[in-house]
């Protein structure tokens, strides 16, 4: 029989942390740091909205692009809280998540051959997307002594005659970095004065600690070059719901627009018409959430940086990234022994590129007790090792 | 009273055995700093007390509760406060409120047994001066107190890892 899989699905890896995966299900009383996720349950207005949905007889398809209404509410809510700009009949596709999103953005615009960059430490599925469209993968150093914001120094390094576009992710998954308006100035000359395309995946842009998320395309002359992606999982813990969002200039949504009708068709009714509810009676209970991120944030890196485990203070998303170096174990040995001795589950920073070696990633979007909890066992890990 | 402030009363009342450390870490402040505000709070009365919420049905020393509605004639230069006062010095009564609508005050009334409550509306309550109706509605079933919901909940199954 011949080998039936593809080469492309050949030469993309497998999961970096399978062998954890099956390691934790077979233990007890573990307590994860690994889940990218938020621990709250989507707020109750919201679940209504999706049952109410259901009751009503709203199962079927919706137009391509998504339910007009959410195009619409989420349209204003763009200009209002963010100043950024996209019609809402041609500029942009509710998607089956961000996931969809990014697939459908590269796409749309990579042909094989081409290069594009990616912020290291990497979000895991850009590196995957972009070799399935043929493309090649160029990490983009962010390092940790820069808080792992994307410096345009570094950006120009990577910059060749082959470069099409860069993927950045800010509120960074895995490390917290944000990028300020003056973080992004910089970056934004170089991607115009090479003529590149901008994938802007922000969808942490609603969990930021201090001072309020800045759109990539809202800075100097991006918004042309820009496709911005975004969706309603992290802000409402609406992971299951599988909402996200694609906004682009005509032209390139036009084109995203033909492989979404294509590969998904349309993004489940009852969670567009969720999201609608989110945005419109969401706020307080994403601020609530915020609120708390903030609080347990600030009582996990602390307690990281005392028990011995450097880490920054990240100013979004909900992960902390600190480094394991001291200890003299790597990333990945690290995570195994914690997990098999102390019951902690962390993700090793090595899956997400070369810039996250020597560092884990730990979700605190879990209770308090727990945080603690898993404070105590990672030190009386670490005093293991000495 | 700033919004430091407002955490702070938030986070114990969410639980008031908080270790005033985390709660200095969490809110970005010094322990001393967290401290004196507290201690201010608890001057001035805003913290009135540090109590538990409890489940009692589950310990099966269950108080018998109703909620009481009462239509009350106002006096000349006090309006309801007098009366209020008087009914609220009861150690049965749990709480009181004037509410909008046909009965003006609320009282949510505990005791050991029906009996005893029945006995104390209409030994002590109903026959007050000013007190025109009552309305005695005993509680059946507590769903939810003070913001916690009692009902046991399956929970979602939730990943150990995601990326």
């Amino acid at each position: 029989m011949r080998n039936f899989i593809s080469d492309r699905a050949r030469i993309i890896p497998p999961s970096g942390i399978r062998k954890f995966f099956d390691l934790v299900l077979s233990m007890d009383d573990v307590i994860s740091l690994g889940v990218g996720e938020p621990d709250y349950v989507t707020p109750w207005k919201i679940c209504e909205a999706g049952i109410y949905a259901i009751e009503q007889g709203f199962t079927s398809y919706t137009s391509n692009k998504g339910i007009e209404s959410l195009r619409i509410s989420l349209s204003r809510y763009l200009q209002t809280e963010y100043n950024l700009m996209y019609e809402s009949d041609s500029q942009m596709i509710i998607t089956a998540g961000v996931s969809e999103a990014l697939d459908i953005a590269i796409r749309a615009v990579i042909n094989p051959g081409d290069e594009v960059l990616v912020t290291d430490p990497i979000y895991v599925s850009y590196p995957p997307c972009v070799t399935l469209s043929g493309g090649k993968a160029i990490p983009v150093p962010c390092d940790e002594k820069n808080q792992f914001k994307l410096l345009s120094e570094t950006l120009i390094e990577k910059v060749t005659p082959k470069t099409k576009a860069l993927i950045m992710n800010f509120p960074n998954n895995p490390s917290g970095a944000v990028m300020e308006k003056s973080d992004l100035k910089g970056i934004a000359d170089i991607v115009t004065d090479h003529d590149l395309l901008l994938i802007s995946d922000e969808v942490y842009s609603d969990l930021t600690y201090s001072g309020k998320h800045v759109p990539a395309a809202t800075i100097g002359d991006l918004w042309e070059r820009t496709i911005t992606l975004n969706g309603f999982s992290k802000s409402y813990a609406m992971t299951g719901w599988r909402i996200g969002y694609l906004c682009a200039p005509d032209e390139i949504c036009e084109a995203a627009l033909k492989i979404h009708q294509y590969v998904m068709l349309c993004a489940p009714i009852m969670g567009q018409m969720a999201a609608n509810e989110a945005l419109k009676s969401g706020n307080e209970d994403k601020e609530e959430m915020v609120r708390e991120y903030r609080m347990r944030r600030n009582l996990f890196v602390e307690g990281l940086n005392r028990i011995g485990l450097p880490c920054h203070v990240p100013e979004g998303a909900f992960y902390a990234f600190p480094s394991v170096k001291e200890t003299g174990l790597s990333d990945t040995d690290f995570a195994e022994q914690l997990l098999k001795e102390s019951r902690v589950a962390v993700v090793p920073g090595s899956v997400f590129g070369e810039k996250g070696k020597d560092h884990i990633r730990c979700a605190y979007a879990v209770s308090r007790e727990d945080l603690a909890e898993s404070l105590r066992r990672i030190e009386s890990f670490i005093e293991g090792l000495k | 009273m700033d919004k430091t402030d407002l955490l702070i009363l938030k986070l114990l009342e969410e639980n008031a055995k908080i270790d005033t450390q985390d709660l200095a870490i969490m809110t970005e402040i010094p322990t001393v700093e967290a401290e004196s505000r507290i201690k201010v709070m608890e001057k001035e009365g805003i913290i009135r007390r540090y109590s538990a919420v409890i489940n009692w049905e589950q310990t099966g020393y269950t108080p018998v509760l109703a909620v009481l509605d009462l239509k009350v004639s106002p006096e000349r230069d006090f309006g309801y406060d007098r009366i209020a006062d008087r009914i609220a010095r009861f150690s049965e009564v749990k709480a009181l409120r004037l509410v909008t609508g046909a009965y003006d005050l609320e009282v949510l009334v505990s005791g050991k047994s029906m009996q005893e409550i029945a006995r104390f509306v209409a030994e002590h309550i109903a026959p007050m001066d000013r007190i025109r109706e009552t309305a005695t509605h005993i509680v059946m079933k507590v769903y939810k107190e003070n913001g916690d919901i009692f009902f046991e909940r399956e929970v979602g199954e939730r990943l150990p890892f995601s990326f």
